[in-house]
């Protein structure tokens, strides 16, 4: 716990506070304005890249509180996406409903198939439950793909969010929709792990016998875990379908299962911070890289059958070497990047 | 000390029995602790004091016998619910939230206590502000009780072993239990943790009303702070009385020292 200097907690109000100076607020608050302002000044296929990033932080967010700070391990995160998502467009394709009341539904949706898929998790841990969750990217993207009502494998299209007039089926007018859930989607996670719920995901994590003998109940806080990561997931699952305008099976793979849990592992896992760091690095590596060989490709075409191959080894090379240069997770190295703030001028 | 010491069971075993396949953990075994009191359980490596304490938890089933908390019947409780009844424990070998400050390991001690849920623990509203404050009071309490003040916001894994065992300690106490079971809270410290150690143990019976059911190796402590001692061997109760009379208990000497020829 690093105050900058000379500032000191006097009551445990502001111990416990996250924001505790005048900065922090500038700070945060410019932050804000910033990502509102965004879309006003950028490239149009920048915001498409950060919307696909925000929606990707979402779901990383949620697989954070069941994976990194309750310590259930799940491999089939975009399969409950894939709920969330489904849930939306039959919401608002077959039963007409507006957005507005699909996007809760979805992420209850998500959440109730959650749990069903949590109960392994009672008796499994660990590389057992990680099979287990398996399961649940197989079976959801199976039943999706073959009932009528979710339109097969050709997926269904997905009405565009409305409010009043405006028509939210641009890259630039959507990206709003997804800044506005990301923000209270991080406050909700921010504050769920300094709450008796994290305190006690936490302790399920760490040492589950233990928290059941201080009164944790696993039956009930793994299965919470489960809820509330899966909610993420589902609310993640609505803003894609409603941003691509459709949803079809091949959007939710495992693929993108392993990468939520490679985002959580890269940036640290039980940080709130560590979501946003490890996307955001992930894909924007993906996205440098491949904007280099498009650019290397266009100027010496001879040379794209070498490049393009090679996009995926320094990819793979680069991610390596940040897990052995920093295993803790990015978050560690953002946390000793704060206290060095916090204490500038002196060393310690 | 408003309780005082009365003669009133407030935890009873009775006829407890545990088997693991073809070991006999625990065999016929009847006890009582009373308000109030130390109650010292000791006996050699493998006697079966540690499966006593993991059945009152509920860790372990037993196959027959009862455990009866202020008249309740607790023996099918599961773990969650005992720590309901106000039954703290601390472990032999520390067992703390690894991933967690001293104080977080704390405050998820008073679980119980706390009314927050899901939503409102999100949302972090006005009344859980005051809730987490007011949690936070006591629990400061308990650190400035056992002497750790500085190590407040470390994370536990950095800490020596000794205070590893005070938070553990404290962990228990969070809780507030009417009970607290103490798994060889002084294993492995030297005198002086020691005679700390068993100052909180008394401060504990005296200032907070505590009772304590302690597991200990250490004779000299034991026979200095229990009111009461019970001796078992290979499951089995060999002796039960005052320190002095367990002293001088025929079955406890043999078992510690074997027999003579």
């Amino acid at each position: 716990m690093q105050l900058p200097c000379g500032t000191f907690s006097t009551t445990y109000e502001f111990d416990k506070a996250i924001i505790k100076t005048r900065a922090h607020w500038i700070v945060l608050a410019l932050a804000i304005t910033l990502a509102f302002a965004f879309p006003t000044f950028s490239h149009p296929y920048l915001i498409h890249v950060v919307n696909f990033v925000f929606i990707s932080i979402i779901a990383a967010l949620g697989l954070n509180i069941l994976s990194g700070c309750a310590g259930q391990i799940s491999i089939g995160h975009s399969a409950f996406m894939a709920v969330g998502g489904y849930t939306s467009a039959v919401i608002t394709y077959t039963l007409g409903a507006s957005f507005w009341l699909a996007l809760p539904c979805a992420i209850v949706a998500a959440g109730l198939v959650g749990l069903i898929f949590g109960l392994p998790s009672l008796r499994l841990k660990g590389f057992y439950l990680l099979l287990s969750t398996l399961a649940a990217q197989f079976i959801i993207v199976y039943i999706v793909a073959h009932l009528d009502i979710t339109g097969g494998l050709a997926g269904i299209d997905v009405p565009y969010a409305q409010l009043g007039n405006i028509v939210f089926n641009t890259d630039k007018s959507f990206y709003y929709i997804i800044l506005v859930v990301l923000i209270l989607a991080t406050f909700c996670a921010r504050n769920l792990v300094r709450s008796k719920v994290g305190r006690a995901f936490i302790a399920v994590r760490d040492n589950d016998l233990v928290a059941e003998v201080m009164g944790v109940s696993l039956f009930r806080y793994k299965l919470l875990a489960f809820f509330i990561g899966c909610c993420y997931a589902g609310a993640a699952g609505s803003l894609w379908a409603h941003w691509h305008g459709y949803v079809c099976p091949e959007q939710f793979s495992l693929m993108m299962s392993v990468w939520l849990l490679g985002y959580i592992i890269i940036g640290g896992m039980g940080t709130t911070v560590g979501p946003f760091l490890g996307t955001i690095l992930v894909l924007g590596l993906t996205e440098g890289l491949s904007t280099l060989v498009t650019g290397l490709g266009t100027t010496y075409p001879h040379l794209l059958d070498i490049i393009a191959p090679l996009k995926d080894l320094i990819f793979g090379i680069m991610l390596a070497l940040f897990l052995i240069l920093e295993p803790r997770g990015l978050a560690h190295r953002w946390y000793m990047m704060k206290s060095w703030y916090s204490l500038f001028p002196f060393s310690y | 000390m408003a309780a005082g010491k009365t003669d009133e069971a407030m935890l009873r075993v009775e006829e407890l029995s545990l088997r693991f396949g073809g070991v006999q953990a625990v065999l016929s075994l009847s006890f009582e602790v009373r308000q109030g009191e130390i109650l010292a359980l000791i006996g050699p490596n493998g006697a079966g004091k540690t499966c006593v304490l993991n059945c009152i938890n509920g860790f372990y089933r037993p196959q027959k016998g009862n455990i009866y908390f202020e008249g309740q019947d607790i023996t099918s409780f599961p773990p969650h619910k005992i720590a309901e009844q106000s039954i703290g424990r601390t472990f032999q070998n520390i067992q703390l939230y690894s991933g967690m400050s001293v104080l977080d390991n704390l405050m998820a001690g008073r679980h119980n206590h706390m009314k927050e849920n899901i939503l409102t623990a999100m949302i972090h509203f006005g009344w859980v502000h005051q809730e987490e404050v007011k949690h936070r009071k006591q629990v400061e309490d308990i650190i400035d009780f056992l002497e750790i003040e500085a190590e407040r916001y470390k994370p536990v894994g950095m800490l020596p072993y000794g205070t590893r065992k005070k938070v553990d300690l404290g962990r228990a106490l969070a809780l507030e239990p009417k009970l607290l079971l103490l798994d060889e809270p002084m294993a492995g410290m030297n005198v002086e943790e020691k005679e700390d150690i068993a100052r909180y143990i008394l401060d504990i019976v005296e200032e907070r009303e505590g009772t304590v059911l302690l597991v200990e190796h250490d004779m000299g402590v034991v026979m200095d702070i229990a009111d009461r001692v019970i001796a078992l061997d290979f499951g089995e109760l060999i002796g039960e009385g005052s320190p002095a009379e367990i002293k001088a208990n025929p079955s406890v000497i043999e078992a510690y020292l074997g027999k003579v020829e």
